[in-house]
């Protein structure tokens, strides 16, 4: 029994980072003001981006050292999913764009890269077959040191690769730095009144592109999560799934806390994996169980909205763009 | 006492309009100097050239006798000016403390904690009574106007301006603003008040420089002047207009207004016991200073306010029978048989929708009418064509959005629709602000008409000259309070002047 | 002049147009599309070998090479053209319904059902009667739960709509594995239930259908008392209250419309093609169709155009990744690009961008 509970939790953590970083990259954000439904459409650059880095690297390098197949795919992703998150702010920041129309084109474009080399990648260099990159995967998928050494302890908490633990790192970080420093109280200003942030001498525009470039680049890793630990280095299409509206489900449910994101994420990836790990389920039952985490988040904004506590609200400028002149 | 800060010859205008003309005044450091005037009469322009919104045109800037330029709020920061305006610039969602440090880029690590200790310090040192872990949506207007005040202090400025500080605060709440203004001003900083009530200023500054019309009318020490010099120094000698008056024909109670009271969503009560009666055949204006409850009265009888208490009871002159209009919104209130126009401050927010062209916007009052699924185009089209022919709309053609319309042309149409629904009563807000002189009368003589056909119309205005003679009997208000209720053909402006100061609302002495 | 420094102006200053001439704003879309294109083209040039100059004689040709084509191409925008009607009424209104994905997927939920559960029990115009109407009224209730929290509590309705688009993809795949427990899970096409063919074309009769409704819509929210409501709210809430709009039944009323037509369009997806469901049947049109009825301005007529513009890139762009056997996303990617542009040349329509005049005038000045 404990082990089922253990290998349960051990599956939900793996299941829940990539959703963390969707969630948090995504909170970032909307802290500026900005809605980027293009964060599945990055989460798939992400993957991809990482994917293209290794390759090449793993093609020229005659003996693929540890250090430069992990930093190359990383750099990658983000440099890649930082890319899109900068179309999406120049488009919205600068040019003024509808944020969900941008939002969704981007999305149509990102799955359409992901999917597209994915599919081509070695076509294009002139090989056949699917991509698989076991040597760059076998080195995201490296446990640590001590993993094996504290039983089924390390086993369920311990037995992951880095970008894990990278995750939670992250969300904690984000949470301090919005919560506890200057630059989380101006952000978190811009996206609540830009025209008071603007008023107390903030520069709104940096900050907007800032957040939204930042928060891009951290969701694009868990593509590259995805992609390099849990596939192994593998890229199936479209199999990354709806994993980026679960995380953008996530921010809403975390009332737009990275501390709260951690463990959301761990409750969706549970309830992503659960109908794999309850024995005798049914088909129709496993497919009404991926449903909870769309209608427990709908519960949440309706509670918040009814409740009108105004800390668990939105970004109040959230989906707007904002004009120095219109004030 | 040393001069903190002068203006000399400071002119500013914005296109051909004239905001400021030649004005120079002075405020020394451990003084308060009140900036008296009228709306319009380019208190808040001149203030805005201090704190770095405006640039002046003409004219020069002293600080501690040295000249400057303040290009943003930023240098107006440097050069210690803090300014707090009548809109407040904080963030809901954030603590007092946290508002004050926002944006700023202090040396150190960043702590709230000491922000709370500093914040903490400056109360003290002042007499505020705030609490800096408090968000700002759970305060009152009065606590929000303190955070401002902390925001500007905690930058360490010495030279204050605060813009019509009192407009929102209850008489406790004021006397407690001007005992701390006392304190700092001994101190050693220089405050400036802008403010239109007069026993403000006498009970709180030392020196009081005057403006009227974008002209600077002179300074005088508050001890050797009374409340009626100054009112004359605010709003200078009589204007003839020669606007047309008639006598009131078979005048009726049409609408009765009984002791309402409003509270707004900050909890501030800005109707307090209204009651007053509407004539047919009658024009009321009233008089008051900006914000003094003017928007929720109207709105209150449009339908569109929610009201504590009191009742507005509606004598219809077809059935003979009374109807209570409150609390109903302004599609039961047409259902009831009332004729009611009302043509809102609001010009293109609420009255007009910018996007949408003349025709569409006609069809805002009459597009309910017959019971055809579809729209009926040619009616407003015709009504369309007949305004912009008779009331000379500047227009290509009633296709035109009417946000393209020059600011008189679109009162003309939004005025031209409200007549045109032949209301008995006729409630017009400010609705010659911002027209030229020709436009202007064309607005006086379209209510003349109305009231010659018996309707009873309601005009807020702001030009004591005009109201005196255009209207039959002026109501003026003061801080959501009838202060007065005198007959147009007799009244004169200084009579006025004192009405709308006295808002009982503001004094410190009740 | 005064001894005052002169504020310096910064190089680029952006104002707001008051208006802008219609034939202006035409030439700015126009190039902005044109550059998506040859973008478009450089990128497809990149990654196959196909000269730019051919680009577009293949896309031409993957779209209305052949007669089959056409047809296909012109059933693609007839499905895409009838979500963008759906959603547009909402958008008028400024309501967000980012939903019409699961509003539609239910809808054509709804019309699977009917077949599966009355297969031939009834004569097919019959069914098909039963089956527009299930389809209406699910994709009303899709969209009426939104609505109805955004009219009582305000609730964000980008959100919730949003995921509303995952419960419906759910409740899909929740279905099928009722009806195919075992085995594929995937549910076989069905035999009944099929729309007639006019003149021997299969696509014909939604086809119609579409273009009826893009003419019903225009008049709808053109010359109606509703569409009138709509427009009010939509440009000005306070203006609505000032003259007596129920804004809240508005919402209600506009929701319910939205969502009954997208209801509408996934009946025609299952009885006009599909004739069976998978969560991806709507193939994110439900989303395109946003983009479309924006870029749109709402006008119903101008959305066909738009709905043949991205139709014709997809399927044009998938057929030239067909010819070099490589993954047909690039449809997307191009798609994407030409959208980006079209996106971003809306400020361009909107703004005006000042350049500070010449650093001599400056001097002068001084």
């Amino acid at each position: 029994m404990i082990n089922t509970i253990a290998s349960f939790i051990s599956a939900a953590i793996i299941q829940s980072i990539p959703l963390l970083y969707g969630a948090t990259g995504e909170i970032i954000t909307e802290k500026s003001g900005n809605l980027n439904l293009g964060i599945p459409g990055i989460m798939y650059v992400g993957g991809i981006s990482g994917i293209i880095g290794g390759y090449i690297y793993e093609r020229m390098a005659v003996e693929p050292s540890a250090f430069l197949c992990i930093i190359i795919p990383l750099l990658s992703t983000l440099i890649g999913s930082g890319l899109m998150a900068l179309i999406y702010s120049f488009l919205t920041i600068t040019l003024r764009a509808n944020q969900n129309v941008t939002g969704l084109a981007l999305t149509t474009f990102g799955i359409g890269i992901g999917n597209f080399f994915g599919g081509s990648l070695l076509k294009l260099f002139g090989e056949s077959g699917s991509i698989s990159l076991l040597t760059t995967g076998n080195y995201y998928k490296t446990k640590l040191p001590f993993a094996d050494d504290l039983g089924l302890f390390g086993e369920t908490f311990l037995s992951f690769g880095f970008l894990a633990y990278l995750a939670i790192a992250v969300a904690i970080v984000s949470s301090i730095i919005l919560n506890r420093t200057r630059t989380g109280l101006n952000l978190r200003a811009v996206g609540e009144n830009p025209a008071t942030a603007d008023a107390a001498g903030i520069n709104v525009t940096k900050y907007k592109y800032l957040a939204t470039v930042i928060g891009g680049a951290i969701s694009g890793l868990g593509g590259l999560y995805f992609v390099m630990d849990y596939t192994a280095g593998a890229w199936t299409n479209n199999g990354f799934g709806d994993r980026g509206w679960l995380a953008v489900a996530i921010v809403i449910f975390a009332l737009w806390k990275p501390s709260s994101a951690i463990f959301s994420s761990f409750l969706f990836g549970g309830l992503y994996i659960i109908c794999v790990k309850i024995p005798g389920l049914s088909g129709a039952a496993k497919e009404l169980i991926k449903m909870l985490p769309y209608l427990v988040t709908i519960i949440v904004l309706v509670f918040t909205s009814a409740r009108k506590k105004r800390e668990h609200q939105p970004p109040a400028h959230l989906g707007m763009s904002y004009f120095r002149e219109d004030r | 006492m040393s001069v903190a800060i002068e203006l000399r010859n400071i002119t500013k205008r914005f296109g051909n309009i004239i905001a400021n003309n030649n004005v120079s005044l002075s405020v020394n450091n451990g003084e308060i100097l009140s900036l008296l005037g009228e709306n319009g009469s380019g208190k808040t322009t001149l203030m805005n050239m201090i704190s770095g919104i405006y640039h002046p045109d003409e004219g020069q800037i002293f600080i501690g006798g040295k000249q400057v330029s303040i290009r943003s709020p930023h240098e107006a920061f440097e050069h210690k000016i803090g300014m707090i305006h009548q809109h407040f610039k904080l963030v809901d969602l954030f603590t007092a403390a946290e508002n004050v440090v926002l944006g700023l880029k202090e040396e150190g690590r960043y702590n709230i904690f000491d922000v709370v200790e500093k914040v903490h310090a400056i109360s003290d040192k002042y007499g505020f009574d705030i609490d800096p872990t408090k968000k700002i949506y759970e305060m009152s207007v009065s606590e929000k106007q303190t955070v401002e005040i902390i925001k500007v202090l905690y930058r360490g400025a010495d030279i204050l301006i605060l813009d019509e500080p009192t407009a929102v605060l209850t008489p406790q709440e004021t006397r407690k603003l001007f005992a701390v203004l006392r304190r700092m001003r001994d101190d050693g900083k220089a405050i400036i008040i802008i403010t239109h009530k007069l026993h403000e200023v006498l009970s709180l500054s030392d020196r009081v420089s005057v403006l009227r019309k974008g002209e600077y009318v002179g300074t005088v020490e508050t001890a050797k002047t009374n409340e009626a010099e100054l009112t004359e120094m605010m709003v200078g000698k009589k204007v003839e207009l020669n606007i047309e008056r008639t006598d009131p024909v078979d005048p009726q109670d049409r609408l009765l207004v009984k002791n309402i009271s409003c509270i707004n969503r900050e909890g501030v009560k800005v109707l307090d016991d209204i009651s007053f009666t509407a004539r047919s055949g009658e024009i009321l204006g009233i008089a008051g200073i900006a914000g003094s409850g003017q928007r929720e009265l109207l709105e209150s009888i449009a339908g569109l306010q929610h009201l504590s208490e009191g009742e507005i009871l509606y004598n219809n002159p077809k059935t003979g029978s009374t109807d209570d209009l409150r609390d109903k919104t302004p599609l039961q209130i047409r259902e009831l048989g009332v004729r009611l126009s009302f043509v809102p401050e609001d010009r293109l927010g609420m009255g007009l929708v910018g996007n949408m062209d003349i025709v569409d916007n006609m069809m805002l009052r009459s597009y309910r009418r017959g019971k055809s699924f579809f729209l009926e185009r040619q009616g407003p089209k015709d009504l369309a064509d007949d305004i912009v022919q008779k009331l000379e709309v500047a227009t290509p053609n009633t296709a035109t959005p009417v946000r393209k319309l020059s600011g008189g042309n679109v009162q003309k149409v939004l005025v031209g629709r409200e007549i045109a629904a032949s209301p008995t009563v006729l409630m017009a807000a400010y609705p010659v602000r911002g027209l030229d002189i020709n436009s202007s009368y064309l607005i006086y003589n379209l209510l003349n008409d109305q009231k010659k056909n018996g309707v009873a119309v309601i005009f807020v205005g702001e030009d004591l000259d005009v109201l005196i003679e255009l209207c039959d009997r002026i109501m003026v208000i003061g801080g959501g309070k009838i202060t007065g209720i005198v007959d147009g053909r007799c009244a004169s402006k200084e009579e006025i002047g004192l009405l709308m100061t006295k808002s009982s609302g503001g004094s410190e002495n009740d | 002049m005064t001894d005052n420094k002169k504020i310096r102006e910064p190089l680029l200053r952006i104002t707001k147009r008051p208006s802008i001439v219609w034939w202006k704003a035409w030439i700015i879309l126009a190039v902005a599309i044109l550059a998506g294109f040859l973008l478009g083209s450089l990128v497809i040039y990149a990654l196959t070998d196909c000269a730019p100059v051919k680009v577009f004689k293949s896309l031409f040709d993957g779209t209305f090479g052949t007669e089959r084509r056409t047809w296909f191409t012109l059933q693609q925008t007839a499905m895409l053209l009838c979500v963008s009607l759906a959603v547009t009424p909402a958008f008028k209104m400024r309501f967000w319904n980012i939903g019409a994905e699961g509003q539609v997927l239910v809808g054509a939920l709804a019309a699977v059902t009917c077949i599966v559960y009355i297969e031939d029990m009834i004569p097919n115009w019959l069914l098909l009667i039963i089956m527009v109407g299930s389809s209406v009224i699910a994709g009303m209730i899709w969209a009426l739960i939104p609505a109805f929290f955004k009219a009582k509590w305000n609730t964000n309705e980008t959100l919730f709509t949003l995921m509303m688009n995952y419960i419906a993809m759910q409740l899909v795949s929740f279905m099928i594995m009722v009806w195919v427990p075992n085995g594929s899970s995937v549910l076989p096409t069905q035999e009944f239930g099929w729309l007639p063919a006019i003149l021997d074309k299969k696509y014909l009769f939604s086809i119609l259908v579409v273009v009826v409704l893009s003419v019903l819509m225009y008049i709808y929210l053109k010359t109606t008392k509703h569409g009138y409501e709509i427009a009010v709210v939509g440009e000005s809430e306070n203006t609505a209250k000032y003259i007596g709009i129920n804004v809240k039944k508005v919402i209600l009323r506009t929701l319910a419309i939205s969502g009954a037509l997208c209801g509408i369009a996934g009946f025609l997806i299952v009885a006009g093609a599909e004739h069976t469901i998978t969560k991806d049947t709507v193939g994110g049109n439900g989303f395109t169709a946003i983009i479309v009825s924006w870029m749109s301005k709402f006008n119903p007529l101008i959305m066909a155009f738009s709905s043949l513009l991205i139709v014709f890139l997809q399927e044009g762009s998938s057929r030239i990744a067909e010819t070099y056997s490589l993954s047909d996303s690039i449809s997307d990617i191009v798609t994407g690009i030409v959208l980006f542009f079209i996106i971003g040349c809306e400020f361009f329509i909107n703004y005006k961008v000042n350049v500070r005049h010449s650093v001599k005038a400056a001097k002068e000045d001084k």
